[in-house]
């Protein structure tokens, strides 16, 4: 049951080839005996999942049941669920039991989901190789010595490792892509303001969005169709139509028109991942696609902006953790201060320290319009770059990452190293434009991702092409070793 | 960009964050290669170009000055560190 897609998950339940308490025992069972390899998950959630199952049998067998009833997935430990202790990865958040749902979370019960449990991630969201987790790293189950990429890296490996059908996650620059390209699976970031972030633990609020982690483009479509929803609580949900999208999957791509950058495909790509995304291009062209080369001038401007404006936004949302309300408190604090320094010294890591750090001296007297008013204006450059290219194309496309999955250990001495992880990714954050990454390769064994940024709510297209582009290959087919 | 230990200092307090002896120099010495990245922005030419604090202009929305929500008191002070009689408590701040 662990190898169908959602999509066929989804006609065994309505078919009754199988019952939702059954599905959901079979990947219980899957995290039971594989979760050690991975680390993927940090909290079981197997009573609430069973009982969640029985309810949906109960809504199938009456036929009245939402498409999604039934079918299994994890959370991100991003996402608040009541009762359900919610930790962002961080020890900061090691006991915090949030008394309500996120909005996503909450869309998915209604519609009869079942959640399996938590997925670990880069604490607070910070990282792109979960290395800097409160409960470990994640292993990438195409090779255990590996990083699955981050923040997401927990619901990419799960994934990857057949532990879920899908998975949520968030994406503030790259967390989604970044990790579905290294572990081989399909991941999508919407367009800003496109799903709530209400109960989303914040990172950087102009930036972070949710998104569905499935294998398939046409899975994702069918978690989006339920993650998305405009939202009174979220003040930045954007109240237009949203679609359909597993409607337009089977269209044909021919006559679409394709942008290329240039600045996607210079130096710093490792020349495998070029390779693959080039033949993932010719694919497209050989089914009628157009190719263009245009040019994002701007885009070797991406992270310096970035690591102003997230790091900026994360020091003001994070001073929220000083020890009052919830969360960690520090031991026998001799005066108010001492609490506040050693609670947030003691319950944050080391690169959420450093993003504190940077944040508060961007926006400090004196620095404010040399770094955070500079970053604003630099990030205007970006989105006008995109404008620009979206009056010529439909998409534009390239890689995900530049290069595949690395070795654990072999960025931590250098936080701009890794940084640079997240090059091709980070300006669509910037923009609110949406981006997908669906696998298109092979690399010394690891996978390949291939990069798919839409317009401003245009996921339906990119949704498209991801499906029109599987159904012609089948990277997103491929399994680990020792999965079987 | 070489950033100062004193300024390492003023930004620890800051941001109430307690940085000990022994972590200051690699602290200083990986702030400053973040910063050395960040000194690339200097390199754009923004004369005449507005900034962007979100991503397409999109406006935040305001709502009726209406009360929408219930009490929860309890079930937030039951996830709190330390409370009595319905107060959040916290060390001493005057004798």
């Amino acid at each position: 049951m662990h190898n169908y897609t959602i999509a066929e998950l989804v006609k065994g339940l309505q078919s009754k080839k199988f019952s939702s308490v059954e599905l959901t025992q079979h990947f219980l069972s899957r995290i039971s005996q594989f979760n050690d390899q991975y680390n993927a998950v940090i909290t079981v959630t197997a009573d609430q999942a069973l009982q969640a199952a029985h309810l949906a049998d109960q809504r199938l067998a009456a036929g009245s049941a939402p498409p999604l009833c039934g079918v299994p997935l994890l959370h991100k430990d991003i996402f608040c669920t009541k009762g359900v202790r919610t930790s962002c990865g961080s020890k900061m958040l090691d006991n915090f039991i949030p008394p309500y749902n996120a909005t996503v979370v909450e869309n998915f019960e209604q519609a009869g989901v079942v959640m399996l449990g938590k997925t670990n991630m880069d604490e607070f969201a910070m990282g792109s190789s979960n290395e800097t987790s409160f409960y470990g790293p994640v292993k990438n189950p195409w090779a255990t010595d590996c990083v699955p990429g981050g923040s997401s890296g927990g619901s990419a490996a799960a994934v990857a490792g057949r532990l879920a059908p899908g998975a949520t996650a968030t994406d503030t620059g790259g967390s989604i892509r970044q990790p579905a390209a290294l572990c081989g699976i399909s991941g999508l970031k919407p367009t800003y303001g496109r799903v709530s972030r209400w109960g989303m633990i914040a990172f950087a609020s102009s930036l972070d969005q949710a998104g569905p982690m499935a294998r398939t483009a046409e899975d994702c479509a069918l978690l989006l169709n339920c993650m998305a929803s405009f939202d009174d609580k979220d003040s930045t949900c954007v109240d237009c139509e949203i679609p359909d999208y597993s409607a337009s999957l089977n269209k044909s791509v021919k006559g679409l028109r394709i942008g290329v950058p240039k600045e996607y495909f210079s130096e710093g790509l490792h020349s495998g991942t070029e390779a693959a995304v080039r033949t993932a291009l010719a694919d497209l062209e050989a089914q009628g696609a157009e190719l263009v080369e245009i040019s994002l001038p701007n885009s070797n401007l991406s992270v310096p902006a970035y690591y102003v404006i997230a790091p900026a936004e994360a020091s003001a949302n994070l001073s929220r953790f000083d020890g009052v309300k919830y969360g960690y408190r520090c031991e026998n604090p001799k005066d108010l201060q001492d609490m506040y320094c050693r609670t947030r010294s003691e319950g944050f890591g080391e690169e959420v320290q450093r993003r504190i750090l940077i944040g508060t001296y961007c926006l400090s007297a004196g620095y404010y319009d040399a770094y955070y008013g500079k970053a604003q204006q630099v990030r205007q450059l970006i989105e006008q770059d995109f404008v620009e290219a979206f009056a010529k194309v439909d998409l534009i496309l390239g890689p995900t990452c530049p290069s595949p999955a690395f070795k654990f250990g072999s960025k931590g001495d250098d936080p701009v190293a890794m940084y640079l992880e997240d090059i091709y990714t980070i300006a669509t954050n910037l923009a609110g434009l949406p981006g997908m990454s669906v696998p298109c390769g092979m690399v010394e064994g690891k996978p390949v991702g291939l990069q798919i940024i839409g317009n401003y709510f245009d996921e339906a297209r990119m949704l498209n092409v991801a499906h029109q582009f599987q159904q012609v290959t089948d990277w997103h087919t491929q399994m680990p070793k020792g999965i079987s | 960009m070489i950033i100062e230990r004193h300024e390492i200092e003023k930004l620890a307090t800051l941001s109430r964050i307690s940085i000990d002896e022994k972590t200051i120099t690699d602290v200083t010495e990986r702030l400053s290669s973040v910063l050395d990245l960040v000194d690339q922005l200097q390199t754009a030419n923004t004369d005449s170009v507005q900034g962007i604090s979100r991503p397409f202009q999109v406006s935040q929305r305001l709502r009726a000055d209406d009360i929408t929500e219930s009490n929860h008191r309890d079930e937030f002070q039951a996830i709190a560190p330390a409370t009595d009689n319905g107060l959040f408590i916290v060390p001493k701040m005057i004798d």
